[in-house]
């Protein structure tokens, strides 16, 4: 019998499955995804938020615990659990030798991402190349890795793990690891999670998968319909503004839009109905996403002129194009009267300062609704540009509850020999909202714990049954 | 269930309308893509707008000082790349997500087009196309040319030995003649197709410091380490510095036989003295070390390339390459069996076999693989000229 079973392929399980056996666990890890897909949502990845007292390598100044904390209380809007945080904090610390170890290579911030310098490690080549040298790594230790094997059901026996199913065949093992994913890529659950809204529409039907197709939750129901403690709102997640067109998964990073604050967001109904500029776009394209998940048809767009131009991350598609505003309302399918009426508005409100894109500048609006705080310079040279945003959901935040054992707990007993770790557990640490790079801390920190504690387990239970049998 | 169906049809069909990709026009750039130009530009707008690969090569910092793709900054793109493989085995889009992203191998394809839209004169860039034909040719032309040359010369393919000289067969003359001009033609062809690129992608004016940083990037293969120094791609995920290691050796084998034979002609020329050198002479040793860096380097790469990723780079080229490798290995190996067998009567045999793959390398060098190193140390200076001056791009705080 293997010791150690891992459920998932991703970041989380590869941390989990190399620990153990590194802990000297024979191990055993199943991806549902075939190996051009393997590495769930990690291979769209692209960083690792790190705590950091002074500079260290790719990291520069430092990034001390307090100040990880303060930002993740601030996101989460306090639906946290401050002893698991720090936790994953602290751990982010120390984690990344032992990465390197494994073939991860860190590279400093991309160009246009300097504004995480100092918070975040980034991983040469993204999270497909983590997720590669995991996967090398972990063959030439020895870990069994089997693609294409989607686990959808576990033996339970009084909160012990006892086996897993793969339709027909069941594979034991003294101990398991969960770490197959949210529900994200599970269109269905979603409608259900967002439900109907006063419109009478479905929002989560709207919605843009951006990472993998294969995290459809069936570990994750399975076990909350077993009885495991749960936590989180299953409507909330990583829901971010992206382009309407892209693909309906695994559109990654490339599908932002980097121009909202650049410009003005309208809705359907060519009105705004949000402050475009509240704070800098790195600390607000988390919200976007379920901000335009309220608006009608789930969509909006977002409007810029030539000004713009240059400033922001190139979009992977281009934008619509024209040379005068009634033209580009025309071409998004805007009621034309109304957008014109928005714009006019908005610009004629515009108290143009000293423009800066690099700090909080005081270009504003007086006497329009919403207003726009920072950078806000009348829409007025061609050609003038449209983006159509759909929410993009990254990954959700239901999941098993978890003390820093990483152990699934049964009305609050631990079990023994099932553990849990990543986005099945990330609600643990993010009730709400989302910051730059630390979903790769809890999968990195949580990862490497339920790993050891799953080898520990096994290894104890190989050492009763040799006692069992001499005795 | 049917509000959901009709609804994931529309979200379906917003996402598949068509994309118009970027495309740009400015002066050599009034020209029309060619469809692998296209595919460079359409791969670049979806990089430039991940980024992740950033930190592998010059491909990428390049791309991110650019928003629009035009038909010179393709080219010049295309000749940076090395095809060490690192950013498709990294790539989130690559096969088969729908984006089907594979830099290197839309770079490959661009490669080539360059070489044969630059070649001089024009008329023989078609040889290009069936590149392994035109090796094959103009290797079985040229040993012909020699094998014939000797027997009307000795009366037969084996002779009395001469003690290796040479020139007891050919006249010195002759030889500096023939290859001489074979040689001239081919600096002036290259010269002028990359000249010609160069005015193209409009690089600005040179520094020391822009001059010093290509060649140390051009002389160690830097873009072949990966950017993390472990190596690049080739049979799969992992890294390896063997295609670097046997690159270096089959460069600078190359290198140590050229100065071989420059160090030969100063001794005929200047000092009046005349081969055959002795074994441990200047001449001989420089030619024997490169020769076996010159067998090693070439079969190492050809085996590397056979067992290469097959969707790393153009598998259309393979004939080109593999050509070129064996080419190198030949004159290689004629070499030092001439060299081992120049006491014997074999010696002018050995040495048409040996001219003739020699004369089948120069003839072909303006028109096959080796123009690679010349567009890419072109584009190499382009970079570090391009990396000293400022970005004219402000991506603001994000």
């Amino acid at each position: 019998m293997i010791d150690v079973l891992v459920i998932g392929g991703g970041n989380a399980a590869l941390c989990a499955a190399l620990m153990a056996r590194e802990a000297g666990a024979s191990v055993l890890l199943l991806e549902a995804a075939p190996k051009e897909w393997r590495g769930g949502n990690s291979q769209h990845t692209r960083n690792l938020r790190c705590m950091h007292d002074a500079p260290q390598d790719v990291l520069v100044d430092a990034y001390p615990e307090e100040e990880y904390w303060q930002d993740l209380l601030k996101v989460t809007g306090g639906i946290t659990n401050e002893h698991l945080a720090r936790l994953v904090i602290r751990e982010s610390s120390t984690c990344r030798d032992w990465m390197r170890k494994h073939g991860v290579n860190f590279q400093p911030p991309l160009s246009g991402a300097l504004h995480v310098a100092r918070t975040n490690a980034f991983f040469m080549g993204g999270g497909k190349a983590l997720v590669n040298a995991y996967y090398r790594s972990a063959e030439a230790l020895g870990v069994q890795i089997r693609y294409e094997a989607p686990v959808d059901a576990i033996e339970l026996d009084n909160g012990r793990f006892v086996a897993a199913r793969i339709g027909d065949e069941r594979i034991t093992a003294r101990s398991c690891v969960l770490a197959a994913g949210g529900f994200e890529s599970n269109r269905e659950w979603l409608r259900e999670a967002w439900g109907q809204n006063e419109r009478g529409e479905w929002p989560a039907d709207n919605f843009l998968i951006r990472g993998t197709r294969f995290n459809m939750g069936v570990l994750l129901k399975f076990m909350i319909d077993a009885g495991a403690d749960t936590i989180g709102d299953p409507s909330q997640s990583h829901c971010v503004a992206i382009d309407a067109r892209a693909p309906l998964y695994d559109g990654g990073i490339c599908t932002r839009i980097d121009c909202v604050s650049l410009g003005v967001v309208v809705n359907r109904e060519a009105k705004r109905f949000y402050d475009e500029g509240e704070d800098f776009w790195p600390k607000r394209y988390a919200i976007w996403g379920r901000l335009t998940a309220m608006q009608p048809g789930q969509i909006a767009y977002s409007i810029i002129d030539a000004k713009a131009i240059g400033r922001f991350m190139p979009p992977v598609f281009p934008g619509v194009k024209a040379d005068t505003l009634p033209e580009l309302a025309r071409k998004l399918g805007l009621d034309e009267a109304q957008f014109m009426r928005t714009l006019t508005d908005y610009n004629t409100a515009c108290r143009v300062g000293t423009f800066d894109h690099t700090k909080l500048d005081d270009c504003h609006t007086e006497g329009v609704e919403p207003i726009k705080t920072h950078w806000a310079r009348p829409i007025d040279t061609a050609p003038f540009y449209g983006y159509a945003l759909r929410p993009g959901i990254t990954f959700t935040y239901l999941g098993l509850k978890v003390d820093d054992t990483a152990a699934v707990r049964f009305n609050d007993e631990p079990s023994d020999n099932l553990f849990v770790a990543g986005e099945m557990m990330a609600g643990n640490v993010l009730g709400k909202g989302y910051t730059a790079g630390v979903g790769m801390s809890i999968g990195t920190a949580f990862g490497r714990i339920a790993g050891t504690r799953a080898a520990a387990s096994a290894l104890a239970q190989r050492a009763q049954g040799a006692q069992r049998e001499a005795a | 269930m049917k509000q959901l169906e009709a609804l994931t049809q529309q979200a379906r069909e917003t996402a598949e309308q068509p994309i118009q990709w970027h495309s740009k026009g400015t002066a050599i750039n009034e020209m029309p893509l060619s469809d692998d130009e296209n595919e460079v530009a359409r791969v670049m707008q979806i990089c430039n707008a991940c980024r992740y690969c950033e930190g592998f090569c010059a491909v990428f910092p390049a791309m991110t000082r650019r928003l629009e793709f035009g038909k010179a900054d393709i080219n010049y793109l295309a000749n940076l790349c090395h095809n060490c493989g690192a950013c498709l085995h990294a790539c989130q889009y690559a096969p088969p997500h729908e984006f089907g992203v594979n830099v290197p191998q839309a770079m490959a394809k661009v490669r080539v087009q360059t070489y044969t839209d630059y070649a001089w004169p024009a008329a023989l860039g078609k040889l290009y196309k069936h590149n392994g034909l035109t090796l094959s040719l103009a290797a079985a032309g040229a040993l012909a040319l020699f094998l014939v040359l000797t027997i009307s010369i000795t009366g037969g393919l084996l002779h009395e030995p001469l003690a290796g000289d040479f020139y007891a067969i050919f006249p010195h003359n002759t030889l500096a003649l023939m290859f001489g001009l074979v040689f001239v033609f081919a600096i002036v062809a290259l010269g002028i197709g990359v000249t010609r690129f160069w005015r193209d992608v409009s690089p600005g004016t040179a520094s020391g410091a822009a001059v010093a940083q290509a060649t140390h990037d051009a002389l160690r293969l830097k873009y072949l380490d990966g950017g993390h120094g472990k190596g690049c791609n080739n049979a799969d995920d992992a890294f390896t510095l063997a295609r670097r290691r046997f690159h270096h050796l089959t460069f600078y084998g190359f290198m140590l036989c050229f100065a071989a034979t420059c160090v030969a002609t100063i001794y005929h020329y200047v000092f009046g003295w005349e081969a055959p050198y002795p074994y441990f002479s200047l001449p001989v040793i420089l030619g024997t070390l490169g020769g076996i860096g010159l067998l090693i380097g070439p079969a190492g790469l050809l085996w590397l390339n056979i067992k290469r990723h097959p969707l790393q780079g153009d598998a259309a080229q393979r004939p080109m390459d593999r050509g070129f490798i064996a080419l190198l290995f030949l004159v290689s190996l004629t070499g030092l069996l001439l060299l081992g067998l120049r006491e014997t009567s074999v010696m002018g045999l050995m040495l048409a076999i040996h001219l003739g793959t020699v004369m089948a390398l120069f003839l072909t060098l303006p028109y096959g693989k080796f123009a690679h190193g010349i567009y890419r140390c072109a584009s190499l200076l382009k970079s570090a000229i391009e990396k000293r001056q400022p970005d004219s791009l402000k991506l603001g705080s994000d």
